[in-house]
């Protein structure tokens, strides 16, 4: 050990939205906060002016912004008898690398989750009868509630969306419905920080056809504001441009969401608070009796070993590396599939999507007008939105029109089924479709099962020597239902919009492989809940096993929703910040009983 | 623990603390705003000038291999002009002389096992770079020409490229041990493609040839005026992060 640090009362791990939001509310309870980021320091107005912002090749096709792998990967299998291989190339992942973290470059989508996703073990059995969830279980479906409520949740909702400035339209406030907001949605205590997005061509179009057919459309919830707004903590930020590049890059506009614009500003003035860029953290450390961490050991950039000596700490980096620190910190125990014992790397889960595209002759989409998370969506299939009776899967899925962007490299290949993807036949089809494409993406929930389940690698090695996590997971077969059921939705509502040259892709049709997929949700492992038994954490994201610690991210969800996961990620974090300093710090201790 | 009795009562750090950050990469302990940053060097790209020296493809039989390869995958014809005419192979050198072409970002370590990760993953995976993978890849090709057609692959007829170009991509052409002929296709088709559409500034998609083909107006700022205008030609004119050379 080379770098000792004074004490502080509280470590941070991970400086993005989590982290951040921890963060901010700590130190505005006064107490002392170091926070330790992996990657840079990097801020709008010098890393991401509108003169840099609007680069495909550098930021989207490159991911200059992402974790790279050689710096730390995560190796996958499908099921326990294969061997484990290193993901050494881009691919569904997508982890921050930078201060801001994953919410530097997020797309933005901003959704509650339903009241269902907090509760499908109790209301799958209310609804269908213990025997489905019985069965369901037998199957070996990890069905358990959250030990939180979506009620419950609903401060906590509100509070982050102040934070980050949410454009939408209510569609339930206090249990009063709202035409043209989302009817499905949980009860909301009052309005969207801002007005929604306007419509694309497409979404008007999408907007249109769901109507024609009965269903209940709205524009999703976005971290790109319509308009200025000066959120809680007085950081200003601008109306979003539409300028088509959002997910991957940063927002040179003060318009995205991000710990950037909505935090990053106050939380860097505030005298108790220090962030360790380009620092990593390595694992925690125990105290002598195991049962609190004194602790994290890090390594900087250039290679310095060091200690920060911590009354609490919290891990708030991606899912994967809350998990991985758990392990590497040896806090609770491996979960085996085989024993069915431990906790930590349990119900690992992700999200089951597929998405329909068709082209509309002599259209002009204009997709180069987009924002990451404009789109216009119905949740009339969504989690337990409607009956299942006499089908055999539980939960649902969002099925979005989308207009998120025009970049040109990624969409090369979104052409009319049969076009060649070279030559001068490429060239005519690609002239003749970028104009006329309108994309449908369903994005569906994600049981947790028995065999799903993330455990450190016994080969593969990070730079620093640590194991690499491993993955093991397929699609189980309630959600390769579900999926069907929904791709087969989403295809009607193409055919019903008049387009021709439909394709589909139910990504849960084949074995999962990272580089195929079309979603970066990786979610679990590390889960809360009311029964130590079946999850890591307690409903305050306190470590069952280490009361000190707290884990915050992704991570905590023991199954997920049909939506992007960022704002309950965001909600978890205001809940447990404040479970920590209204407390925890009062009393040292479990702050439940398991 | 207690709770602390006042709010800023440590006194360990003073605020105003200034931290300068010039475009720097290294650790550093933030505390107050950082108030003399600048631009991560990182994030300004080089323009790159089409026509110089190269500085990877330095032997010319695969220079002319590869330009050849390219011109196939975009010929020039009414929606504009060939990869090589829009600095495609520019933008290759650039790119295979900078991180990418070293995979600076990709996990290189062993072991490999070739089977089992091309099982998982659906591809098959590499622990080379792509500059390496071109080093090879390109003396393969060249290599299979002189084998099949006793002449260089630049010299082999249009028809005769697109030929065996279809039977790399289908799978039904063996480059030798060295050489993964499909991953190679896949490789020079995506980097191809990426030139003439990639901003300017990278060294291809000259005159923003490759933008125009589809109709994308390139680096823009603000959308807000054409939002609401549905299924309209905007006529906007097309704009790249600098004007190219």
């Amino acid at each position: 050990m080379t770098i000792e640090r004074p004490k502080a009362d509280v470590v941070i791990v991970g400086l993005g939205w989590a982290g951040s939001v921890m963060a901010e509310e700590l130190t505005r309870a006064g107490l002392n906060v170091v926070a330790i980021e992996r990657g840079a320091w990097r801020d709008t107005s010098t890393d991401f002016p509108p003169a840099v912002d609007p680069d495909e090749l550098k930021w989207h096709t490159r991911r200059s912004m992402l974790q790279p792998m050689s710096v730390e990967t995560t190796t996958f299998r499908n099921n326990s008898g294969q061997t484990a291989a290193p993901v050494r190339n881009w691919n569904a992942y997508q982890f921050g690398w930078n201060v801001g973290g994953a919410g530097t470059h997020w797309a933005g989508m901003s959704w509650r989750f339903t009241p269902w996703d907090f509760q499908v073990a109790t209301q799958t059995a209310e609804r269908y009868g213990s025997a489905k969830l019985e069965s369901l279980r037998a199957e070996g479906l990890h069905l358990q509630d959250w030990g939180v409520t979506y009620e419950d949740m609903e401060p906590y909702y509100d509070r982050f969306e102040r934070i980050a400035g949410t454009s939408g339209k209510a569609g339930n406030i206090k249990g009063q419905k709202f035409e043209g907001g989302n009817v499905f949605e949980g009860p909301r205590s009052r309005e969207y920080p801002t007005p929604a997005l306007k419509d694309s061509a497409w979404m008007a179009k999408y907007r249109e056809t769901v109507n024609g057919m009965g269903y209940h459309p709205f524009t999703i919830p976005a971290g790109n504001l319509s308009q200025a707004y000066v959120n809680p903590l007085g950081v200003t930020m601008g109306p979003c441009t539409y300028c088509g590049f959002c997910d991957f890059h940063g927002c040179g506009n003060f318009s995205k969401s991000s710990p950037q614009a909505c935090i990053l500003p106050v939380l860097m003035r505030r005298p108790n608070f220090t962030v360790l860029t380009e620092t990593e953290v390595l694992h925690g450390v125990k105290h002598e009796d195991g049962k609190t961490l004194k602790g994290v050991n890090f390594v900087t950039r250039e290679g310095e070993e060091g200690f920060q000596e911590a009354d609490i700490v919290v891990f708030t980096a991606y899912q994967m590396d809350n998990v991985r620190l758990m392990l590497l910190s040896q806090v609770g125990t491996q979960y085996d599939p085989e024993t069915q014992t431990g906790t930590i790397g349990r119900n690992y889960n992700y999200q089951t999507c597929a998405s329909v595209s068709g082209f509309f002759p002599g259209a002009k989409m204009n997709p180069f007008v987009g924002a990451g998370a404009l789109g216009v969506q119905i949740d009339d299939f969504n989690g337990d939105n409607f009956d299942h009776t006499g089908l055999n899967f539980i939960g649902g899925a969002g099925i979005m029109g989308y207009s998120t962007d025009g970049r040109p490299i990624a969409k090369m290949n979104g052409l009319r089924p049969g076009s060649k993807r070279w030559g001068s036949e490429w060239k005519e089809a690609y002239a003749r479709d970028y104009q006329e494409a309108g994309n449908i993406f369903v994005q569906g929930t994600s049981q947790s099962t028995r065999d799903a389940y993330l455990s450190l690698d016994p080969t593969y090695k990070d730079r620093h020597g640590q194991p690499l996590l491993r993955t093991t997971f397929d699609w189980n077969r309630n959600d390769r239902d579900m999926a069907a059921y929904m791709t087969a939705k989403a295809k009607e509502i193409m055919i019903e919009a008049g387009a021709e040259g439909i394709s589909t892709d139910n990504q849960a049709a084949e074995s999962w492989n990272p580089y195929k997929q079309h979603s970066s949700h990786t979610i679990g492992g590390a889960v809360m809940g009311a029964d130590r038994s079946t999850s890591a954490l307690n409903p305050y994201l306190q470590s069952w096993d280490c009361h000190n610690l707290f884990v915050v991210g992704a991570s905590a969800f023991p199954n997920n929703g049909g939506y992007n996961p960022t704002v309950t990620v965001g909600a978890l974090a205001v809940r447990a910040a404040q479970a920590i300093h209204e407390k925890y710090v009062n009393n040292p201790a479990p702050l439940v009983e398991g | 623990m207690n709770r602390r009795e006042a709010l800023w009562s440590l006194g360990a750090l003073a605020a105003g603390t200034t931290t300068v950050l010039a475009g720097k990469s290294s650790a550093a302990e933030l505390s107050g705003f950082p108030a003399q940053t600048a631009q991560s060097a990182d994030h300004l790209t080089t323009p790159v000038r089409r026509g110089g020296a190269m500085q990877v493809l330095t032997n010319e039989t695969d220079r002319k291999t590869v330009t050849a390869v390219f011109d196939r995958l975009i010929p020039a014809d009414d929606n504009g002009p060939s990869a090589s005419d829009a600095g495609c192979v520019d933008f290759l050198d650039a790119q295979l002389a900078g991180d990418y072409g070293s995979g600076k970002a990709l996990y290189l370590q062993g072991p490999l096992r070739p089977e089992n990760e091309e099982m998982l993953m659906g591809s098959p995976q590499f622990l080379t770079s792509p500059r390496e993978r071109y080093e090879t890849g390109l003396k393969a090709l060249e290599a299979y020409a002189q084998a099949n057609d006793n002449a260089a692959f630049h010299a082999l007829s249009p028809d005769r490229i697109d030929e065996i170009l279809s039977g790399l991509e289908a799978g039904e052409i063996d480059l030798g041990d060295d050489v993964n002929g499909q991953a190679f296709f896949e490789l020079m088709l995506q980097n191809a493609r990426e030139g003439y559409l990639a901003d300017p500034i990278y060294g291809g998609n000259k005159d923003m040839a490759g933008w125009k083909m589809i109709g994308f107006p390139g680096a823009r700022y603000d959308y807000r005026p054409y939002i609401d205008r549905h299924n309209e030609d905007l006529g906007l004119t097309t704009v790249s992060l600098i004007p190219s050379n």
